[in-house]
């Protein structure tokens, strides 16, 4: 799996905290955001960093996350869409069984679980190419379980363990992206 | 009347044959038949593709083993949702079709809801208002149940389900793959108060919503470790596994137990109806038997084959609808993958 390199920064820098109040609801992305790895020291900490990722996305995003149990995916997710302006109401949920959830924001959030998705006949099946090159943001965890099927332009997102409730988060912005060319 | 209920919302193709919204005549999940030697040939693993090959055998059979024929059939149910979108277009379009030909009305019915009604089928004599408990893979849902169709949603979990963890729990302790029910007989020959797991939102005594996730990760650090504490899974021993399996299934269970009886005090509910698939847990059943006892309080479960997905909850439902409001009925809706039935 290709990482991206880059020294670990805390997910509370300074430059996190100026974009915390500006929120965009129109369709353009709003923050771009480079390739990096942060470190989370807790769950608020990961769903802040989702949430600014959230901000730098558009229309036909997807975004692929890779990490164990437990690592932080959800969480990660929880501030994605908010990031995209989802109700607050409309909670995000594991997806694990029901594979699918939908979350209405400034742009449609599908976020998808690979969990108990064995092969990509399986995938195809959830209507998955429908939501992935449609009209909203496509978010997908166990990403690996259908590599070949993401999109060239997919954002990565890798999530690892590395104390009680610390995680390392490397994120890798596909070319093309990251506000200039947008 | 007869009612034919076709679930296809997940992996199962399923359907039954219900008189009058009770009495159960037949009730086939495809899962449980040998395809291989019945159909002959490869049954492909697609679920969509499935159930599209299977869904008229599967209604054939179950109209066959209810001793009826399709003109006997007075409704059709059919679930819209919430599941897999090509999955139920299969059930979906194939029950207009069935329906339309034979000019039969036909309910769309919610696959949670129907869990909840399978509870009624099951204990007719159950007394309203209840406190109604969704136990599942994909849902942890709490709420307060006025009558069949009129419900109030107190909480839900705001991360993982409660079955999702027991089956994340499961590959932790490497059984077998979809192991909920693993971890529930390995539980039996474990210590329940071995760990002191932490029991999610169990302290926020005005929330009625649950959480997961956070059980999931201290099971995996007691079992992993973490940081540079890694450990090897593979050298708990048996009972050290076991152990695990006890602590984490009554972390999980308390807090379920604990919520529902606390909303079936305050809001002076006559029962409680658990549906969904945890609630085959046999440590549920014990757990709320006990908590109950005190209160004089009737707990109700499905039966066993009403558990689990199946069509006979879902014929039920679809006539109990339609017997209160004809107008539920129509050829006029489409499926739906996400699908709210608390009101």
């Amino acid at each position: 799996m290709p990482c991206p390199g880059g020294t670990a920064r805390d997910v509370k820098s300074s430059q996190q905290r100026e974009n915390q109040n500006s929120r965009k609801t129109d369709e353009q992305p709003a923050e771009p955001l480079a390739s990096g790895t942060w470190i989370s020291r807790s769950p608020a900490q990961t769903v802040e960093l989702g949430t600014k990722t959230g901000r730098s996305l558009a229309k036909g995003d997807v975004v692929a996350l890779y990490g164990e149990l437990g690592s932080g995916k959800t969480t990660f997710v929880k501030g994605l869409a908010a990031g995209l302006g989802a109700e607050r109401e409309e909670g995000v949920r594991s997806p694990t069984f029901v594979l699918l959830n939908l979350y209405k924001g400034r742009l449609p959030v599908y976020h998808i679980d690979l969990y108990r998705v064995h092969s990509l006949e399986r995938l195809r099946d959830m209507g998955y190419e429908d939501y992935a090159f449609g009209e909203g943001v496509t978010v997908i965890e166990w990403a690996e379980r259908a590599e070949e099927a993401l999109p060239e332009r997919t954002m990565r997102v890798w999530f690892r363990s590395v104390g009680k409730r610390s995680r390392e988060i490397r994120i890798q912005v596909p070319a093309g992206k990251g506000g200039i060319e947008r | 009347m007869l009612c034919l209920g076709i679930e296809t919302s997940c992996d199962e193709t399923a359907a039954a044959v219900v008189r009058d919204g009770r009495e159960i005549l037949s009730n086939i999940i495809a899962t449980q038949l040998d395809l291989h030697a019945e159909y002959g040939g490869v049954v492909p693993e697609l679920a969509c593709r499935r159930h599209a090959q299977l869904i008229d055998r599967i209604v054939e059979k179950a109209l066959k083993e209810g001793g009826v024929s399709l003109k006997d059939v007075g409704l059709v149910s059919v679930v819209q949702g919430p599941g897999l979108i090509g999955a139920l277009l299969i059930g979906v379009n194939f029950a207009k079709g069935l329906a339309w030909s034979r000019g039969l009305p036909l309910v769309p019915t919610n696959h949670v809801e129907a869990h909840v009604y399978s509870c009624f089928m099951s204990n007719p004599q159950m007394e309203l208002p209840a406190i109604g408990l969704v136990a599942s893979g994909g849902h942890t849902s709490l709420f307060i149940m006025e009558n069949v169709g009129r419900y109030r949603k107190l909480g839900e979990t705001t991360d993982d389900a409660v079955g999702e963890s027991f089956d994340k729990v499961a590959s932790l302790l490497g059984l077998p793959y979809m192991g909920g029910p693993h971890v529930e007989k390995l539980a039996l020959k474990g210590d329940a108060n071995a760990i002191p797991f932490p029991r999610g939102l169990s302290k926020k005594k005005k929330s009625y919503d649950f959480s997961y996730s956070g059980l999931k990760t201290a099971v995996l650090y007691h079992v992993k470790g973490y940081g540079n504490k890694k450990r090897d899974p593979d050298k708990l021993s048996d009972q050290e596994k076991a152990d695990v399996a006890a602590s984490f299934q009554e972390a999980a269970l308390e807090v379920l137990v604990q919520k529902s009886l606390r909303a079936a005090e305050q809001f002076r509910a006559k029962s409680i109806a658990v549906g969904g698939g945890v609630s085959a847990n046999q440590r549920l059943r014990t757990l709320f038997a006990e908590g109950a006892r005190n209160l004089a309080l009737p707990v109700y479960f499905p039966e066993r084959r009403l558990c689990t997905d199946n069509a006979a909850m879902v014929a039920g439902l679809g006539h109990w609808l339609y017997a209160q409001d004809p107008g539920s009925a129509t050829y006029d809706f489409d499926a739906r993958a996400s699908m709210d039935f608390l009101r």
